[in-house]
């Protein structure tokens, strides 16, 4: 077994999905309670990483990581070298992809709260602020942890992406599902065997935690 | 205190809503059928939606000016609002619930504030229960004690009591009233049911689509309405077109011959002339039904019909008597089994003069 693609994979996981948790409550709030009327369009661009071969992601994701863009050069002159194969540059890429993971059961808990209870609270003098870490949250619990696990366990799932963004770099860039598609390709039927039912267990155990969680049967539905 | 309420909001549905009224220290009562826009007022002068013109305050203070264009924050009006559905916090206790709005206190204030609220709304031995762990009268006394903890301006009361036990409704009203003995504020009720009308409001605001019908006591205004919708609200189930046909000034009374057939009534005497128009109100609970002629009676109107229809609601039951105009009447389960009623059963209906309302007597 490939430990430290797993330790990698996980440190990617963890990462990502830590910040997505920040990303995603203030992203679903304003999704959910804004009353602008182009949230739809930013609903369809959190989406997009849903229907978007990783390919496709990844071939944009390292345009834009490359010298030649503004960002990417950016990039490049704050660090000194360039965003594209390296763990920082797996980590954005993978902030993108898990995006619509972590956003979507958070604004399913959201837009399931009974609006009376926010206008409730504001009756009772409290702040947009406090009434969303005093009602809004709380009653949301599942759906965030929902958000959270689905961001991590998807992370871990990803291929296409990070072998167009990071290639396979041992220690830096090589993933879970990177290790197991290069031990297939070296022939390597056991290590490949090994790491491909650790990941299925995996999989399983986070799947189980998440419906396990859900009490109501649409709470935190997770998307497709 | 007072509350000064001016506004006009034209909603998407096309809805128009133009009222102004002024509401004094005490509990006022707005009165209407669903969709006259008595919850729209509420939300406005809430917060929770904005007029498109006119001016709301609370004594001397402004909440909304069209105008001038101020609009103060929900959460700075000091507008106590307890919703329909109560909209108690699922995920916090009852003492959580009512000590919401009093952010910034000790913890010590706070608690003797939530346990002298709770006192007076008598839930002080439910204070770690979850909403749903509690009765529906005990969720209405935590919303009451939750929105008035906080000593607000005003409270807003939106059909609350509706889904409740009359003895429970009157109960929790006294309660209310108690509390409100020294505070003093502004309480407006909304509900379309007349009896709550009558039992809890000091003062009676009638709407419809949106206008003001009427104002005044409860009795005053739903008692003599002068107009048909307003009679059909306060609780008038049978409203009839008539003209007179001759006046008996010593009795105090007049006949009248329904339109659209040959019935006659005896109705308590007004100001139009024989000849002229008017419509009468009766309610259903106010005829009596007979299952053969009566006779030696006071009543001035027995009429002979035929039951056209009956069902039971709740625990009433409402049948449809056909005496040349059709007639609503309500009768106790017992009532009718003794009176064998049935479709096309035939019956007398008696109804005594002063049960009867000149609605609009021109």
């Amino acid at each position: 077994m490939d430990w430290q693609a797993l330790w990698l994979t996980a440190r990617l996981a963890a990462i990502v999905s830590a910040i997505l948790l920040v990303v995603s409550l203030p992203l679903a709030h304003w999704i959910v309670f804004s009353r602008k009327r182009w949230t739809f369009l930013v609903e369809a661009v959190v989406s997009l990483p849903l229907v978007l071969p990783p390919t496709v992601l990844g071939f944009y994701l390292l345009m834009a990581m490359g010298t030649r863009s503004p960002l990417g050069r950016l990039w490049s002159d704050w660090t000194g070298h360039p965003l594209a194969f390296t763990f920082e540059g797996l980590v954005v890429a993978s902030l993108f992809y898990s995006l619509p993971f972590a956003v979507q059961p958070v604004a399913t808990a959201f837009s399931q709260i009974d609006p009376s209870l926010r206008e409730a609270s504001a009756t009772l003098g409290a702040s947009p602020l406090r009434t969303f870490l005093r009602v809004v949250l709380p009653m949301s619990f599942e759906g965030v942890v929902a958000g959270g696990v689905l961001s991590f366990a998807h992370t871990v799932g990803e291929f296409g992406v990070v072998l167009m963004v990071g290639g396979n770099i041992p220690g830096v860039t090589r993933t879970v599902s990177i290790s197991v598609y290069d031990h297939v390709q070296a022939l390597q039927y056991r290590e490949a065997t090994l790491t491909a039912l650790f990941m299925l267990g995996f999989s399983f155990l986070v799947l189980l935690g998440v419906y396990g969680l859900r009490r109501r049967p649409l709470a935190a539905a997770p998307l497709a | 205190m007072t509350l000064a309420v001016h506004l006009a909001k034209r909603l998407p549905t096309g809805f128009a809503l133009d009222v102004s009224f002024l509401a004094e220290s005490g509990v006022t009562i707005l009165f209407g059928a669903s969709g006259s826009g008595k919850t729209t007022i509420l939300r406005c002068v809430a917060g929770l939606a904005q007029p498109d013109a006119g001016r709301i305050a609370i004594g001397d203070r402004t909440l909304f000016n069209g105008q001038s264009g101020v609009s103060v924050p929900v959460p700075e009006r000091r507008i106590g609002y307890v919703f329909q559905q109560l909209a108690l916090f699922p995920h916090l206790t009852v003492a959580d619930n009512i000590g919401y709005g009093l952010a910034g206190l000790t913890r010590a204030e706070r608690r003797a504030r939530v346990a002298e609220a709770a006192d007076s709304f008598r839930i002080a031995n439910l204070l770690d229960r979850r909403p749903r762990q509690i009765s529906g009268g005990e969720q209405q006394r935590t919303a009451l004690a939750r929105a008035l903890v906080t000593n607000p301006d005003a409270l807003l009361l939106d059909e609350p009591l509706s889904a409740l036990d009359y003895a429970i409704q009157l109960h929790i009203m006294d309660d209310l009233r108690r509390w409100n003995r020294e505070r003093r504020i502004p309480i407006l009720y909304v509900t379309h049911s007349h009896r709550e009308a009558f039992a809890l409001g000091e003062r009676l605001i009638a709407l419809e689509q949106g206008r003001i019908l009427a104002s005044g006591s409860p009795h005053e205004v739903l008692d003599h309405p002068s107009q048909a919708p307003l009679a059909e609200l306060a609780g008038f189930e049978n409203v009839f077109d008539a003209t007179v046909s001759a006046r008996r000034e010593r009795a105090g009374t007049m006949h009248c011959v329904l339109t659209g057939s040959s019935t006659e009534l005896e109705v308590p005497l007004g100001v139009t002339t024989e000849g002229g128009g008017i419509r009468v109100a009766i309610r259903a609970g106010d005829i009596l039904v007979a299952d053969r002629e009566p006779v030696g009676l006071s009543a001035r109107n027995v009429l002979p019909g035929e039951v056209v229809d009956y069902a039971m609601h709740g625990s009433t039951v409402v049948a449809t008597i056909d005496a040349g105009s059709r007639f609503v009447v309500h009768l106790t389960p017992g009532g009718a089994d003794t009176l064998g009623l049935r479709i096309g059963a035939r019956m007398w209906l008696v109804i005594k003069t002063y049960s009867c309302r000149v609605a609009r007597d021109s």
